[in-house]
């Protein structure tokens, strides 16, 4: 592991998400919510079809921050959720994908990480960072 | 009609302690697809330094959540869960969550603002071992879109 640097690129993830991924994350998290399941449902609150929890794809954010920086350095993890992850009702389902960049190092020691989280070309979360103790480290 | 104000600053009792077993550690895993083996393996965790498997990093959502829940089904709130849709989320972190911890969320209404059709509500869930032990502070925002009310 070396230390985190301001500038460093870090690897970019990719990731599936379907329909049975949604069902298997409502009853791991308890979040029952029908827009994540009932086109129905989603439909009639004014969206295209079933989407993600939001939490699911800040989930997959948290994942590719922790294949970079594992998991004992992670003080800080905030995001906004600024675009629906629509999920289709087939096999492939959607992609999301999670891009980082350590934005600086501060004179504490704790360097910001900046994530780019996008689905179908569209910008997902918004002001997705995490605060992480440099030295902690990074693969490769 | 929008949610009243009344309800800033409002603290929620505990929620009933949650006991988090090293099964629920990794179904939570496998529903997001996290196959580290800090999330699988008590002897991988171990060699990790940990005293037992950890949870991903947004794994207290399930604490927060329940706190939340009782929030929405609070007669002076009383809101749908489909007319609620999730705005903004902040982990301030102390240490992961680990097989064995039994944990409990102390959630405050931090501030409210009311537009035309939708009620923005800002909460804080403070999560810790019920020995008294901070955990993580988890920070939501929730819109609420009032039924009927365009826009």
């Amino acid at each position: 592991m070396k230390p985190l640097t301001a500038g460093q690129v870090l690897d970019t993830r990719h990731y599936r998400v379907s329909r049975a991924d949604l069902v298997r994350y409502a009853g791991a998290s308890g979040d029952f919510n029908p827009i994540h399941w009932s086109d129905r449902v989603a439909r009639a609150v004014g969206l295209p079809g079933v989407v993600a929890h939001g939490m699911y794809t800040m989930a997959l954010a948290s994942r590719a921050l922790t294949t970079w920086v594992g998991h004992a350095g992670i003080v800080d993890f905030s995001v906004r959720f600024t675009h629906p992850v629509v999920v289709p009702d087939n096999e492939e389902g959607t992609g999301v994908v999670v891009a980082g960049v350590v934005a600086e190092v501060g004179a504490d020691g704790l360097a910001r990480v900046d994530l780019t989280v996008t689905c179908a070309g569209t910008r997902v979360l918004g002001r997705a960072r995490a605060s992480v103790v440099a030295a902690t480290g990074v693969d490769g | 009609m929008s949610i009243d104000q009344g309800l800033v600053g409002r603290e929620l009792p505990p929620t009933a302690p949650y006991d988090v077993s090293r099964s629920a550690i990794a179904s939570f895993a496998a529903a997001i697809g996290a196959d580290d083996p800090v999330h699988h393996d008590v002897g991988a965790a171990r060699t990790a330094g940990y005293d037992d498997v950890v949870a991903p990093l947004t794994y207290p959502i399930v604490v927060a959540f329940a706190a939340m829940n009782v929030l929405l089904a609070d007669p002076e709130v009383a809101v749908e869960l489909h007319n609620v849709v999730h705005a903004e989320q902040r982990f301030e972190v102390v240490r992961p969550v680990r097989a064995g911890d039994v944990l409990t969320a102390r959630l405050r209404v931090e501030s409210l603002r009311s537009t035309a059709g939708t009620d923005l509500i800002a909460t804080s869930s403070r999560i810790t071992t019920v020995a008294g032990e901070d955990v993580c502070t988890a920070h939501a925002t929730l819109v609420h879109r009032r039924p009927g009310a365009d826009g």
